[in-house]
């Protein structure tokens, strides 16, 4: 079953790609390129996965990502957290604040779509 | 031993621009002094000291005065070559 | 008629010739050509300004009327500079280490920054100087009126012709700039001219009158003893008290301070004047007898004797003597009101003036004032204009009829009511500000009862009744025998009273009152002069005001000045950049620089307007209290210690910071590369595998996506070529390509580069007309440093209507372009940091990677150059110091 995912990236480009992709797939896709009012957008939006960016303008992605998982509401909401980062160090910190998954950028289109499959699939209970 | 000569010329030196100091504050009231003095003359028309007279003295005490004056300051001078006070601050800077 | 035409044409020539030698003065010492111009010789010179009219005419006929009195005039100045290292050398120290700027500033200084003192003093000048003034003025309108001889054709506006005359001279040279110093070369080189003027013209009218009418030194004894002055007659109470006036006067006049003190250049200069000026005196008063004498002799009874100097040339038909005794005379009055008044001038616009203006807009804030240099200025010329109107207006009420030395005299007593104040701040600690006030008071209002309205009050402001019986009747009040005390000289007993109350009540008070801290530590920093004792250190400050009294400087002393004060004081306290931390020393020190220019008072003020009051550590007390010199000298050595400490401690701490932020940064320049790497390889890859796998894509999307892939990799070649060029420089192993060119050029192209292909380009304020500066660099890599700082004013200026100001600015022999946009600027918190790597300011990706100003830096580091942020300006605001010129080769 398809359903709604939050994006949170601030490079346009990478928006249209991840975008392109998923809604290729059926998937309903709403961006903010914000770090500062996530949190808001996520309650307003109520997705059923975020991706989320580590490096945004405004906001880290992991402090937004400690916000959400302080909350009852969210915290077994699936988030896929992508870094441009890649260091080891960055993967430790997103683990303990919570990221369902964490992907270096670039990474393959593939891995993105089934990375979001099972996020889903496995956030739906049944 | 080599350390006396120095020293006794120090202190030598130290006393000498001290008498020069006391020389140079004596001046003004020496001057004072010496211009009071004519009003000690007697002032009564018939028997008074004659202008000429009080003209050379006034003046030959300015003379005496200017020249004490000027040696003090050449002594000053060689004296204190190397102590000159550093100039104005801010005077050197750039304009 | 023709005597006249000649004598107003020659008059015009010789005032041209002054502007010239003022003008010529003025260009030198801007040129830095100034040494000369700043010798002993011209020191001394400029002191003959207490030569005035009154001197150069008037002690003739004071020696007709009263035989050899006049000589006192000259006996007491003669003392006070033979003693000069009692009492002179003392005040030009305390002059020139506070940075006084006249009379009333130096009591102010002393007083605790007092301006209620200040005020009282100006107001005395004032009241005493006017007349003064106008004396000068009707010895010039006598002195054109014997010339017009019988046929009385002088004309009636002679004396407001040459009023108009000298203001505009001192206000065209005592009003060009705001020194420091309040030092005003042109006016100071003009004055010394005039004084060899008027010296040789009374010793060559004096030499005619001995040798050419008389016939020799013998014969004129013979004669000076057959005249009616032949006796030598002086009442001692008069020859007594005249002498200390006119030492007083020496000090406490406004125009003397002002040569002697505030234009003093070198102190060692009074040691040539000490002797030097008493012999001036001495040849300006040799022939004043023989002259008197001659003029009684040879001329018909009834002639003026305050002329004799013109009129006996003139007699003895000798026209060309006769017009250089009035060029004399001419030189001696002008050369007097022009110091006059631009001394008074400085009083009234500092103690007056300017704090009323301040007060008015203090709601405002001092920093927010605006441009205070101009209105320093204007007020100084308008003061100018009032003080020779208000002279002008004395001399035209009051009439001509008065004897001069009446009125010089008159005014001797006045200014003489400054003395205790004055020598008892010198000299003694215990002097306080309630003391000073009384005793200024009480003299001030002595002078005025009882020499002041008596003197020019024959005509009709004080009652000829209450003179002679006293006010209501009361005869012990008569205003010329107070108290009883009668048959005195008038002078004699206004002197007596005034100045012996005044003492009184300033030591009575002195000692009842309990002066301020600042007071106190003001009156050590006197009295110890010499001891070099320590400074006021009565400041708290705190760093966030240092860019308000950047901004407060640089309004008063001018962009460049304070700029280069604060960037010494930085560099002093061994900080970077441009903002010193405001430790007590430097807001001491940049109080007096401002003093130097608006009055100590005034500065004191503003500083607390910004700092916030002062508070008096426990220190300055105990300095305070220590009245021993060996222990004001061991804590001077130990705080000489204690700075060097805390500037290596300031040193060390800057240093570390920087470390811990360069490890910071070297730490996170790694993942920072990577992050700006992967960015757009990202995107490349995603696109490029959406177009290998997506089978219907429409040629439209094909396109696009091309598109992003391409554009992301130019992003990515531009950074690498980015990362490339830094290195290389940073490795030092770029060659360079030096080239000349002129900057407005270079300007040009960097504009044109920066801007183009921009959808709303930023407005660019350049002069081109200042640009034509020819440089000689490596001139593609500042034209790289310019285009990404244009660039960035692009990007990141955030006013509405936004626009980049481009100057060329000179700081020594060095050239530097300013870059300053009215946008919000750099917070001062990222100032550090903007020229580091990767360092973007609000982490906002609207630029490159950050490496722009990194680059910038590296490359004006090669070039021999700097580039920094400019702290205190509206805007972002950069300034790049373009490299020294390079050394003509050898050959």
């Amino acid at each position: 079953m398809p359903g709604t995912v939050l994006l949170i990236e601030d490079e346009p480009n990478i928006i249209e790609a991840i975008r392109f992709l998923l809604s290729r797939e059926g998937w309903q896709v709403a961006t903010h390129a914000d770090g500062a009012d996530a949190v808001e957008t996520v309650r307003s939006v109520r997705p059923d996965l975020l991706i989320l960016d580590v490096m945004l303008p405004g906001r880290s992605g992991m402090d937004i990502l400690r916000d959400l998982r302080g909350d009852a509401e969210w915290r077994g909401l699936p988030v896929l957290m992508l870094t441009a980062r890649g260091q080891a160090r960055d993967r430790d910190m997103a683990e303990r604040a919570g990221a369902s998954r964490f992907m270096t950028k670039p990474f393959s289109n593939q891995d993105v779509l089934s990375a979001v499959r099972d996020l889903l699939d496995a956030g739906r209970p049944g | 031993m080599s350390a006396r000569g120095p020293n006794l010329f120090l202190e030598r030196e130290t006393y000498r621009r001290r008498r020069l100091l006391d020389a140079a504050r004596v001046l003004p009231v020496l001057g004072i002094a010496l211009w009071l003095v004519p009003l000690l003359w007697p002032a009564t028309p018939e028997e008074g000291v004659p202008m000429s007279v009080a003209l050379v003295y006034v003046f030959g005490v300015w003379a005496v005065l200017i020249l004490c004056a000027f040696l003090f300051g050449l002594k000053v001078r060689t004296r204190h070559a190397d102590d000159a006070p550093a100039p104005r601050p801010g005077s050197g800077q750039t304009r | 008629m023709d005597t006249l035409s000649i004598l107003v044409s020659v008059c015009l020539v010789y005032v041209i010739i002054l502007f010239a030698v003022a003008a010529l003065a003025d260009q030198m010492a801007a040129a830095g050509k100034a040494r000369w111009l700043r010798s002993p010789v011209v020191y001394t010179l400029s002191l003959s300004i207490y030569c005035t009219g009154w001197t150069f005419y008037g002690a003739v006929g004071y020696a007709a009327r009263s035989g050899l009195e006049f000589v006192t005039i000259y006996l007491g100045p003669t003392l006070v500079m033979i003693g000069w290292w009692w009492g002179l050398r003392k005040l030009v120290r305390i002059g020139r280490s506070q940075r006084v700027t006249s009379i009333a500033d130096l009591l102010a200084s002393r007083y605790g920054k007092s301006n209620m003192l200040a005020i009282g003093v100006t107001i005395l000048a004032v009241l005493a100087v006017t007349p003064y003034i106008s004396l000068q003025l009707q010895s010039i309108t006598l002195s054109f009126s014997i010339f017009a001889g019988t046929d009385e054709q002088a004309p009636d506006n002679t004396a407001f012709l040459v009023a108009v005359g000298l203001a505009l001279f001192a206000i065209l040279f005592g009003t060009r700039n705001l020194d420091a110093n309040e030092r005003h070369y042109g006016v100071v080189t003009a004055v010394a001219v005039e004084a060899v003027v008027k010296l040789i013209a009374l010793l060559a009218v004096g030499i005619f009158v001995v040798w050419g009418l008389v016939g020799g030194i013998a014969p004129m004894m013979e004669r000076i003893d057959a005249s009616e002055i032949g006796a030598f007659e002086v009442q001692g109470g008069r020859w007594t008290a005249i002498t200390l006036l006119s030492a007083a006067a020496l000090i406490c006049l406004p125009r003397m301070f002002q040569v002697m003190v505030v234009e003093n250049d070198d102190e060692r200069h009074l040691r040539t004047a000490a002797w030097a000026f008493p012999l001036y005196l001495f040849l300006m008063s040799l022939f004043v007898v023989p002259i008197a004498v001659v003029g009684l002799d040879l001329l018909p009874v009834g002639s003026n004797p305050d002329l004799f100097v013109v009129s006996l040339p003139l007699f003895a038909e000798r026209d060309g003597l006769a017009m250089l005794a009035f060029l004399g005379g001419f030189s001696s009055a002008t050369s007097m009101v022009i110091v006059a008044a631009m001394a008074l001038s400085i009083m009234i616009s500092n103690h007056l003036i300017m704090p009323l203006y301040l007060t008015a807009r203090s709601g405002l804030g001092v920093t927010e004032t605006g441009d205070v240099r101009h209105v320093v200025l204007m007020a100084r010329r308008v003061s100018i204009g009032a003080v020779m109107a208000l002279g002008y207006v004395y001399f035209d009420v009051s009439g001509d009829d008065a004897a001069l030395a009446a009125i010089g005299l008159i005014a001797f007593a006045g200014i003489a009511q400054i003395l205790p104040a004055l020598v008892g701040g010198l000299f003694w600690r215990g002097a306080t500000r309630a003391g000073a006030l009384a005793g200024l008071t009480a003299g001030f209002g002595l002078w005025v009862y009882t020499a002041l309205l008596p003197g020019i009050g024959t005509a009709g402001i004080i009652p000829a009744a209450m003179l002679a019986d006293g006010p209501l009747g009361i005869g012990w009040l008569r205003p010329q025998a107070l108290f009883g005390v009668e048959g005195l000289d008038p002078i004699v007993h206004s002197t007596m009273w005034s100045l012996s109350l005044n003492t009184t009540a300033f030591i009575a008070v002195s000692m009842l009152s309990f002066p301020s801290p600042l007071e106190r530590l003001q009156g050590a920093q006197f009295v110890n002069v010499f001891d070099h004792s320590v400074g006021p250190r009565g400041w708290t400050g705190s760093p966030a005001q240092a860019e308000d009294l950047l901004t407060m400087a640089r309004r008063i002393l001018g962009p460049d000045r304070a700029q280069a004060l604060f960037h010494r004081e930085a560099r002093r306290q061994g900080v970077g950049g441009n903002l010193p931390e405001p430790t007590p020393e430097f807001l001491d020190r940049l109080e007096r620089e401002l003093s130097g220019s608006i009055g100590t008072a005034t500065a004191h003020a503003m500083v607390v307007q910004i700092v916030g009051g002062e508070t008096v550590s426990v220190e300055d007390l105990m300095a305070v209290a220590d009245e021993s010199a060996q222990l004001v000298e061991y804590s001077g050595q130990l705080e000489a210690k204690s700075a060097e400490l805390t500037r290596t401690a300031a040193q060390l701490r800057e240093a570390n910071d920087k470390l811990t932020q360069i490890s910071l940064q070297k730490d996170g320049f790694l993942s920072q590369v990577s992050h700006e790497l992967r960015t757009p390889m990202t995107s490349i890859r995603a696109f490029s595998e959406i177009l290998r796998d997506t089978r219907r894509l429409s040629e439209e999307d094909k396109n696009r996506y091309a598109g992003i892939i391409h554009d992301e990799a130019v992003r990515l070649t531009r950074l690498l070529d980015d990362l490339l060029d830094l290195s290389v420089l940073e490795s030092g192993q770029v060659s360079l390509n030096m080239r000349s060119a002129t900057l407005d050029g270079l300007l040009d192209h960097a504009v044109a580069t920066a801007l183009a292909g921009a959808a709303k380009p930023i407005a660019i304020d350049r002069r081109r007309s200042e640009e034509a500066a020819q440089i000689d660099t490596d001139l593609d890599r500042l034209s790289q440093v310019f285009i990404n700082l244009i660039a960035n004013a692009q990007k990141y200026c955030d006013a509405p209507d936004p626009w980049l100001t481009i100057r060329l600015r000179s700081l020594g022999d060095r050239l530097a372009v300013d870059f300053i946009d009215n946008g919000a600027g750099v917070p001062r918190e990222a100032r550090a940091l903007i020229f580091e790597k990767f360092a973007r300011v609000g982490g906002d990706k609207a630029g490159g990677a950050g490496l722009g100003l990194a680059i910038c830096r590296e490359i004006m580091d090669r070039l021999g150059g700097e580039i920094a942020y400019l702290d205190g300006a509206q805007g972002g605001a950069f300034r790049v110091l373009l490299p020294a010129p390079r050394a003509m080769a050898a050959q």
